[in-house]
């Protein structure tokens, strides 16, 4: 099953439990409806939250009347920004108030916020809240925000502090939020050495999350100490702690954050949602108070991938080596930046594609408008650029009639090869995931248009995927409890992905226990070791990572005890399955793990107990290589790879496009828990089909028109698929895990591209917008007929 | 908000005496007046599934029904399906194959999938895919939750096409 190139860290695995799919530790308590949620929580005398949204995408707030909400009977506190600390929120910008300060920017953005006995109280308050505003001129689209004469969303850009100076974004426009421009070699100087070149402008949605649980805290503050306790569905409760304390002005002492379980995030839970507002209004009232939101206020409030335009032109020689790629990339952040900085730079990072390209140029603007914000969403920027690379690269390979498998195995960067940016690839295994796509998925025989029914014809596609996995600070700690079992402490959140199970399964593969000798603790910021966040394909990887560290210490602590208990020098002792330390070679001399903790408690040498942690290095660009602005290095970044294959059935005469079979090829590394990572395959194949097909926030004149469930679409069982076929190979990274490598965001990211591509294989039709709605892929193929314009978008 | 009435509710076998505005629906009553939160609040129009209870066996909006029109109706609740301390087969199910991933559409699952065992033992996989269609999972892809319940179907539904892995 293994093909080991160089071995991953860690211990060897004790026992049989590395790789087994065990069932995850909270499937049970999950299926008969026990596990608790946020919303499930309650506490005495809780107080149930409500707020009040703005009704105009852009508007100056004159006036705000506060006095008939206050005096209804069973409220308890209204909030508007008066209220609150002047203190702003953003990863990158602090550009945002947690209430709206002077300005509205976008429909829906808070503007106050209530707490009353009952919700339905606490909604009545909202309406008697009077707020007289003065509407101003609005901006939706990111290339008309940079024209000199856009409403400008934030008059105050320059008094914002920023994380990173972004000198071309401010010389252009206050409605730029950042810019960066990679350039290596001369792409300009080298057109005319290519023989085919494609040029095109492709457009992706505004998708959103729509994590089954929409966000929900629950506050309560201590009047004698001022310490305020969270429960919250967060990806990460150590950041969820450093911004409510930042944005409320509070030591992060007096900030408590604990998950309990969590209804999905992919990545729209990694800033704060509504932790602080809340603890600012139990700080008012007095009492615990539970905000939750509906789907509606999630929808219209919270955050979406970014809206993205991006306009691409690649060529290449008759012999398929690409030689030249240009890329301008528009993503739309929305009113706030947010993630938007981090994500636009990732995305530019990723906008080669995983192809060796001599020269190349990539500018990426993340610019303001006055809609939602956007942020961190599966595959942070990649899925946008990559969706117009990987279409890109099937239209030449069609022009200089080559296999477009073949087309990206030819310019397929291999081990020791630069990334854009100079960073070299550890482990480039994208030809074998590319080579094993193309024979389980009978590449050559489903391959060219064919009619399948009437008005039907079936197509297969392609995308090649490079992402990243990793990034930032990561701590755990392992103790010996004192009958030989052992407890695992980290900040890390599971989300769902199944990361308690598979974190749990390394401990108990460095150790040699059972999962039942494993407690592995909850996050809590009181008590959990720092993790940065359960986003970027990283919690396996790194929190495995310190997690086995730790495991390697105690096994030394065990070993020293272990080596004066039996008379044995340490390297004849071994460890063996169920918790005993024993000789090599002497099956009977052995020594239990409860022994050697009773020992160590009270005898010789005290607790036994271990802490690792790790920053993953920043990847900086190197400027002998590569021409940057607005960037020097990347967060994070070992490269991972797969190939996805689709094969789907357009429908000619209404345009609905039908995904049939989907093969899915990951380089994982090492599958820990191999029915979780298929699980991340599968479920983000299917979030890529919403991509694809049907998911896009839709506004008009700035209001958002399907802020529900019944009006945004999200792919349910009988739209996709059974047959996702999840195909796991392991390339162990020797730093990750027992060779572990993050698959839960490039699931998503091929799909878009290889089920457009297979529409354009199964009808010739050139679709250059998602989501592919039966509109847009009608349109495509009139256009194909010359019976109407190429896709112009709407 | 108007008065409210008497009402006898009939949830998992068991008779509950409450008193009910007319326009509470059954979810609140649920979740408020019994605090029984395994059924999940996920959009409030009978979008999603995750409110998913059963009357008279068949699959329910409980975010869309209102209680006081469920009186002398017999409810089961994600509370009523386990057999004792045993799973019910479609929980185990879903257990083994490792279909469970945030776990927030669960219950509803769990309950759209025992109606249809207990109206059709031998479903298809193509019956089950359409059965599931009113509950909306935002993490699986689906595929791991129909071969659970496809396992459970008697005999077993045809083999689903080959994975693997390497």
């Amino acid at each position: 099953m293994s093909h080991p190139e160089k071995p991953g860290t860690g211990p060897t695995p004790v026992g049989d439990i590395l790789g087994k799919s065990v069932p995850k530790l909270d499937a049970r308590e999950k299926v008969t409806g026990r596990a608790v949620y946020t919303d499930d929580m309650t506490l005495p005398g809780l107080l149930h939250g409500a707020l009040l949204g703005s009704p105009h995408p852009h508007a100056r707030i004159l006036s705000c009347d506060t006095s008939r909400a206050r005096a209804l009977p069973g409220v308890r506190a209204v909030l508007t920004a008066e209220d609150l600390p002047d203190r702003y929120l953003g990863a990158v910008i602090k550009d945002q108030p947690l209430l709206a300060r002077g300005k509205v920017r976008y429909a829906g953005e808070p503007v106050a916020a209530v707490a009353a006995v009952d919700l339905e109280t606490a909604r009545k308050a909202l309406e008697l809240i009077h707020i007289q505003y003065e509407v101003l001129p609005a901006v939706f689209d990111p290339e008309e925000a940079l024209r000199p004469d856009a409403p400008v969303l934030h008059e105050q850009r320059d008094a914002y502090f920023s994380l990173q100076e972004n000198t071309e974004a401010r010389a252009r426009s206050p409605n730029a939020a950042s810019h960066v421009r990679l350039v290596e070699g001369t792409p300009d100087k080298v057109w005319d050495q290519c023989e085919v070149i494609v040029e095109d402008v492709y457009e992706t949605p505004a998708q959103q999350h729509i994590y089954l649980e929409p966000c929900s805290s629950l506050a309560t503050v201590d009047r004698d100490s001022g310490k305020a306790t969270v429960y919250t569905s967060t990806q990460t409760v150590f950041r969820a702690q450093a911004i409510t304390a930042e944005v409320l002005a509070m030591p992060m002492s007096k900030v408590r954050i604990i998950a309990p379980r969590v209804g999905g995030g992919f990545g729209g839970k990694t800033e704060s949602t509504n932790q602080p507002i809340a603890v600012a209004l139990s700080k008012v009232a007095g009492a615990p108070v539970k905000l939750t939101f509906s789907r509606t206020d999630d929808m219209l409030m919270m955050r979406s991938r970014h809206a993205a335009r991006i306009y691409v032109r690649t060529g290449a020689t008759r012999d398929g080596r690409i030689l030249a790629h240009k890329v301008r990339m528009y993503y739309d952040t929305g009113a706030y930046a947010d993630d938007g900085p981090f994500v636009s730079a990732l995305g530019a990072w990723l906008a080669r594609g995983p192809y060796r390209i001599p020269h190349v140029e990539i500018e990426c603007w993340c610019v303001y408008t006055n809609r939602l914000r956007a942020s961190a969403f599966r595959g942070f920027g990649n899925p946008q650029v990559h969706f117009a690379n990987e279409v890109q690269l099937d239209r030449l390979a069609d022009r200089l009639g080559m296999d477009p498998i073949e087309l990206r195995l030819r310019n397929a960067l291999e081990t020791g090869e630069r990334w854009l940016g100079g960073a070299r690839v550890e482990s480039g295994t994208l030809r074998a995931c590319l080579e094993r796509a193309r024979e389980v998925s009978g590449w050559s025989q489903r391959r060219s248009a064919r009619a399948s029914a009437p008005g039907k014809r079936r197509g297969v596609g392609v995308a090649a995927i490079g992402h990243v996995s990793a990034l930032l600070g990561s701590s755990a700690t392992v103790r010996l409890n004192e009958d030989g079992t052992v407890t695992v402490n980290t900040g890390a959140v599971d989300i769902g992905q199944g990361s308690d199970t598979a974190l749990a399964q390394c401990a108990a593969a460095a150790l040699g226990l059972s999962l039942d000798q494993i407690n592995f603790t909850g996050p809590d910021t009181d008590g959990s070791p720092y993790d940065w966040c359960t986003a970027g394909s990283r919690t396996t990887f790194t929190v495995g990572r310190v997690i086995t560290q730790a495991c390697e210490q105690i096994q030394q602590q065990l070993f020293e005890h272990a080596s004066e208990m039996l008379g044995k020098k340490e390297k004849d002792l071994e460890l063996r399955p169920g918790g005993l330390v024993g000789v090599k070679g002497q099956p009977d001399a052995t020594v239990s793990f409860g022994a050697i903790a009773g020992r160590a408690l009270y005898f010789k040498g005290g607790p036994i107990i271990a802490s690792s942690r790790w920053l993953f290095p920043a990847v900086p660009i190197d400027p002998n290589h590569t021409k940057a602005e607005g960037v020097s290095s990347i967060g994070n970044g070992y490269f991972v790879f797969a190939a996805q294959v689709v094969e789907v059935e357009v429908d000619e005469l209404t345009g609905q496009v039908q995904v049939l079979e989907a093969w899915s090829v990951h380089d994982v590394g090492r599958a820990i828990n191999p029915a979780a990572a298929e699980g991340q395959v599968q479920g983000g194949f299917v979030q890529g089909i919403g991509l694809a097909l049907t998911e896009e926030l839709v506004w008009r004149d700035g209001h958002l028109l399907n802020p529900s469930m019944s009006g945004y679409k999200v792919p349910g069982a009988p739209d996709v698929p059974v047959a996702i076929h999840p195909i796991l190979l392991e390339h162990p990274h020797g730093e990750g895990p027992f060779g572990a490598k993050g698959v839960a965001e490039l699931s998503l990211v091929g799909v878009a591209p290889a089920i457009i591509n297979a529409i354009r294989d199964a009808t010739g039709a050139n679709v250059t917008r998602i989501p592919a709605t039966g509109e847009r892929v009608l349109r495509a193929l009139m256009a194909r007929e010359g019976m109407g314009t190429r896709d112009s978008g709407g | 908000m108007a008065d409210k009435l008497p009402l006898s509710l009939t949830i998992n076998g068991v008779a509950h005496e409450l008193a009910v505005a007319p326009e509470r629906t059954l979810l609140e009553v649920l979740r408020e007046e019994l605090r029984a939160m395994g059924t999940k609040r996920g959009c409030d129009q009978g979008s999603c599934g995750a409110c998913m209870v059963l009357v008279d066996g068949e699959p329910v909006f409980s975010c869309l029904s209102l209680a006081v029109k469920l009186r002398g109706r017999a409810i089961t609740t994600i509370e009523g399906v386990e057999q004792g301390r045993e799973l019910h087969p479609v929980q185990r199910a879903l257990v083994q194959h490792g279909a469970v991933q945030c776990g927030f559409c669960m219950s509803g699952i769990v309950l759209t999938a025992k109606a249809l065992l207990d109206r059709n033992p031998r479903p298809t996989v193509d019956e089950i895919r359409h059965a599931l269609g009113s509950n909306v999972c935002r993490c699986s892809g689906y595929a791991k939750i129909v071969e659970a319940i496809a396992s459970l179907s008697e005999p077993p539904g045809p083999a689903l096409p080959e994975g693997g892995r390497s």
